[in-house]
């Protein structure tokens, strides 16, 4: 007997998103994703002055804040010609790092982390045994005593005797799927609370070089503005900051996400939410002027062989909208992407129509293929090309876990990729700085070069941001933007059905997914936030060209 | 006869505020009865988060001094500080970023604003909450049913009015933004907008607004109070709830629905590179030499001498920094319409005609003609903000956020 399921709105992350799923017993059979919300920024760009286009599309997103500005950047610089000095390069790495870090820590606890612990069986933990269970994780941990944690529980207890539970009200606490114990619980728990002031840190080093967070507005094609930063006693504004966020994912984030996927491993194991096992990413933090070296991987692996690591070529990317709510079924590259919005809605019920156009997402593809891109993708890639810096991370953590490779083709594989990957850049950072003052000191002080908006001119941004592989087109006409395109992490991952009925990859991971409680699609959503969605971003803009209101509803 | 004049007028203006002070504590006890009870215990919030008694007064007093009333207020501050956290809150997100909401989760700590945010009592906020879907659903059934009248609705995101609303649905039901946030609004005590889309519909309803995005006061033809800036100041929003809980209604607002004491400022007036534009130090060229000695960016497209707001005084992440002393200029952010009368981002706009003033227009008489025009506005809105609270809804054309439209 079959059940379709709707879970709208899916919370704790970014934007408006549904997801529907036919469960045959208590097993996914079938699924569907869909973005409910539409902005048309395309249109809005064109006939615009091109630098205006990076802080524009900064507004699709106030999470990944930094992400589309920098790669907006990038296709800009690629248009004028532009190859920004060293110091922006380092800068910019730095800014960057500060959105990655706070971004997977928030991920982690805020918008993830009530999918693997259950705050309420927390509050039937015993604090010493949660401080001595936290030591067996980490020699030093976070914020850890049998005090403190009585302290917490404490205050978890006032909470939910107010009968006013506010943002905890109402979730899947109790079910089955919760497989931590409660003292493990408790101690996650209260690195939550501890996480809450740490991100704002992390805020703060983005706002030392950026001017503000969110929304940071210190680059510009061709540099950055932020000059009178680059003084000693901004640099250690900087450092002191990220030594306090790099203390918390050592001593907490780390040993939390150890302890979880000792106790979700069987899950993992079994391959469950691996999805269509295809990865993609396009090369992040530059560490030299032309971008020959990155720090995060560019390349491609198909089907989860990691025997056969691919290159990755910017102009196999297309955009399918056959089951998405614009015109037409045609495959085309972003630069001569088409598409106008054709909203089909619902159906009688009140479901998707699956077989028709269901979403305001595109479906991005690679050589007709749907991919994964993000934190898993950059370390199945950087692990299939022995990544010098990846494949020892991957690799010890596998041997303190006892766990095999194949463990990270899953749910808690994309988990656990993003907390390796924050241990990754931290252990970068400093590195950077130390570039940046060596080459102040040498009298290089150039934070900008030169260069004008072309008449004519087209530029491809391809960079790895957070969420995974981003690229943003432009095509410049008359000194105008004659064109924009994104194609955003969000929406490869989120993508509905290509032409040839494959799934997307939210899709494919849902697929065989077992459902303890049909009315508490707690698996769901675990599998669908491992992701990190982020449907504001995804949610595309258009070709500019139709007045969209003239479109027919149907 | 000058000294007791003095005198005299000293005295009614202490016996005016006094007055005010009478009928504020009586409305705020009335409100201790009235208010759920608390779900965190203030003062201990305040102990953990490190916040002493000492800098928790000298919170209170930054406080007063910032929404422009004299010191005797400060009790008065101290103790709607006390009953923040009280006040059921109904958090929506419409056409946006989440950027305001990430704005508020890492505002400056410890301090005061900090811990108020944190412990303010979110009856639903689909960024933070753990429950999806119907459960979701739920918790904003019963809020807008156990607090109507009685809860602050805050505004997230624009409301796209193209297609019946349909660029945005919500819920298993999938019903449209605009549904939800007319039932919301018609229920709350009090409308805030937090950022420049619901205040003004900011970025999606740039030219040529393809959704037909508006604020939420046009759309849904209702007075708002707009808390505008791409994200804004967490401070400016924490000030106006304060105010309303004092007082029982709103601060003064401007002629766009946004509240004078944080917004009656021209950021070209407070702002650290002044003295550098009245020098004729300006920098030409990014990176260059006045770029490196924090000249006035007026020449590389800086908004400020058009922009109000208290952005140069209140800065950003805990005084971190702002866009103007991070070398880019202003963008004008907390202005209507700024996409497009104040693009390219990176001309100035004397080259270019704005809203009737003249091409030749500089910088500073263009910033005098502009103040002059807010005052008006004041006046005009203190008529309008009488028929606050009530929700009753008004001619769009009347709508503060639909000012720069007829302008």
């Amino acid at each position: 007997m079959s059940q379709r399921i709707i879970v709208d709105p899916i919370t704790r992350i970014e934007g408006h998103l549904r997801i529907e799923a036919e469960l045959d017993g208590n097993t996914v059979k079938d699924a569907w994703s869909t973005i409910t919300l539409w902005r048309g920024f395309e249109v809005i760009l064109k006939g615009r002055d091109p630098r205006d286009a990076p802080l524009f599309v900064q507004r699709f997103c106030g999470v990944c804040t930094y992400s589309h500005y920098e790669t907006s950047i990038l296709a800009c610089e690629e248009a004028f010609g532009a190859t920004p000095p060293p110091n922006a390069r380092i800068v910019r790495n730095l800014i960057n790092a500060s959105q990655y870090i706070t971004d997977h820590i928030m991920h982690f606890y805020h918008l993830h982390g009530l999918d693997w612990v259950d705050i309420v069986s927390a509050l039937s933990a015993d604090p010493d045994k949660a401080a001595s269970l936290a030591r067996e994780y980490s020699d030093n941990p976070y914020n850890s005593s049998g005090s403190h944690y009585k302290a917490v529980q404490a205050r978890l207890k006032r909470f939910v005797d107010s009968g006013r539970l506010g943002p905890f009200a109402n979730a899947y606490w109790g079910n089955p799927s919760y497989k931590l114990s409660p003292e493990a619980n408790l101690v996650i728990t209260s690195h939550y609370l501890d996480a809450l002031s740490v991100s704002k840190i992390g805020a703060q080093m983005m706002a030392i070089f950026g001017g503000k967070n969110p929304h940071p507005q210190t680059l510009v094609v061709g540099g950055v503005t932020s000059a009178m930063d680059l003084s000693a006693d901004r640099i250690g504004m900087y450092l002191y900051r990220f030594k306090e966020i790099e203390d918390f994912v050592n001593r907490a984030y780390l040993p939390d996400l150890i302890m979880a996927a000792g106790a979700y491993k069987d899950e993992g194991l079994a391959g469950q939410g691996a999805g269509v096992k295809n990865y993609l990413c396009m090369g992040g933090f530059p560490l030299t002027d032309d971008w020959s070296r990155t720090l995060l991987p560019k390349g491609v692996v198909k089907g989860g062989d990691i025997s056969k690591p691919l290159p990755f070529d910017r102009m196999k990317v297309a955009e399918d909208v056959t089951h998405a709510w614009y015109e037409g079924d045609e495959n085309l590259t972003p630069w001569e992407g088409k598409t106008e919005p054709e909203y089909t809605g619902f159906d009688s019920n009140g479901n998707v129509k699956g077989d028709g156009k269901y979403t305001w997402c595109k479906a991005p593809n690679y050589e007709n293929e749907p991919f994964e891109v993000g934190p898993l993708a950059r370390f199945v890639v950087g692990y299939a090309q022995n990544d010098p810096n990846i494949k020892p991370l991957v690799d010890d953590t596998l041997k303190a876990t006892g766990l095999p490779a194949t463990v990270l083709f899953s749910t808690l594989g994309r988990t656990a990729a993003r907390g390796l990957e924050t241990k990754l850049i931290c252990n970068h950072v400093e590195g950077w700085v130390n570039e940046l003052v060596a080459n102040m000191k040498a009298g290089d002080t150039r934070t900008w070069t030169k260069c004008a908006v072309p008449r004519e001119g087209k530029g491809g941004g391809c960079n790895e941001v957070p969420r995974g592989g981003l690229s943003h087109w432009i095509r410049i006409e008359d000194g105008t933007i004659a064109n924009y395109q994104a194609v955003v992490p969000s929406t490869w991952n989120c993508a509905p059905r290509n032409k040839a009925g494959k799934r997307g990859p939210y899709e494919e991971a849902l697929v065989g997914l077992k459902v303890a409680k049909a009315d508490q699609p707690l698996e769901i959503i675990r599998t669908i936030h491992s992701f990190d969605p982020c449907m504001a971003c995804a949610v595309h803009i258009i070709r500019p060209g139709k007045d969209v209101r003239q479109f027919k509803v149907r | 006869m000058g000294r007791r004049s003095e005198e005299d007028s000293k005295k009614n203006v202490d016996l005016y505020y006094r007055q005010i002070m009478k009928q504020c504590t009586a409305h705020m006890e009335e409100q201790d009865k009235t208010l759920p009870p608390a779900r965190v215990d203030f003062r201990e919030a305040l102990r953990e988060g490190g916040v002493t008694r000492r800098s928790f007064l000298k919170w209170t007093g930054a406080m007063t001094a910032a929404l422009m009333l004299p010191p005797i207020f400060k009790p008065l501050v101290a103790k709607a500080a006390e009953q923040f956290s009280r006040v059921p809150v109904v958090w929506l997100h419409l056409a946006e970023c989440t950027g305001c909401s990430e704005a508020f989760l890492r505002t400056s700590y410890p301090n005061v604003d900090d811990i108020l945010l944190d412990t303010i009592s979110l009856e639903y906020h689909e960024t933070l909450m753990a429950a999806s879907g119907y459960q979701a659903e739920a918790c904003l059934e019963k809020a807008l049913h156990d607090f109507s009248g009685k809860f602050v609705c805050v505004l997230e995101g624009a409301i796209p009015t193209g297609l019946d609303g349909r660029y945005l649905t919500l819920g298993p039901k999938g019903r449209t933004g605009l549904e939800i946030a007319r039932e919301a609004t018609s229920k709350a005590a009090m409308n805030i907008c937090i950022g420049s889309c619901s205040s003004f519909g900011n970025v999606q309803a740039a030219d040529p607004n393809p959704t037909n995005a508006k604020s939420i006061s046009a759309a849904l033809g209702i007075p708002t109070v707009n808390i505008s800036g791409c994200p804004p100041s967490p401070q400016n929003f924490v000030g106006t709830v304060l105010h309303y809980l004092m007082f029982g209604g709103l601060p003064a607002l401007d002629g766009h629905g946004r509240p004078v004491w944080a917004y009656g400022q021209r950021i070209h007036d407070y702002c650290e590179r002044r003295p550098h534009y009245d020098a004729g130090e300006y920098v030409e060229e990014w990176g260059d030499e006045g770029a490196k000695q924090g000249w006035c960016l007026y020449k590389k497209g800086c908004k400020g001498p058009y922009t109000y707001s208290n952005c140069a005084k209140v800065r950003f992440n805990d005084g971190m920094s702002w866009p103007i002393m991070g070398g880019h200029g202003c963008m004008g952010c907390t202005e209507p319409a700024f996409w497009d009368t104040m693009a390219p981002i990176e001309e100035p706009i004397s080259q270019k005609p704005v809203g009737g003033y003249s091409a030749n227009a500089r910088a500073d008489t263009l910033g005098l003609a502009l103040a002059g025009a807010a005052v008006v506005g004041v006046a005009a809105h203190a008529v309008a903000t009488a028929a606050f609270n009530h929700g009753q809804p008004r001619k769009q054309d009347e709508d503060p956020g639909n000012c720069h439209e007829q302008e």
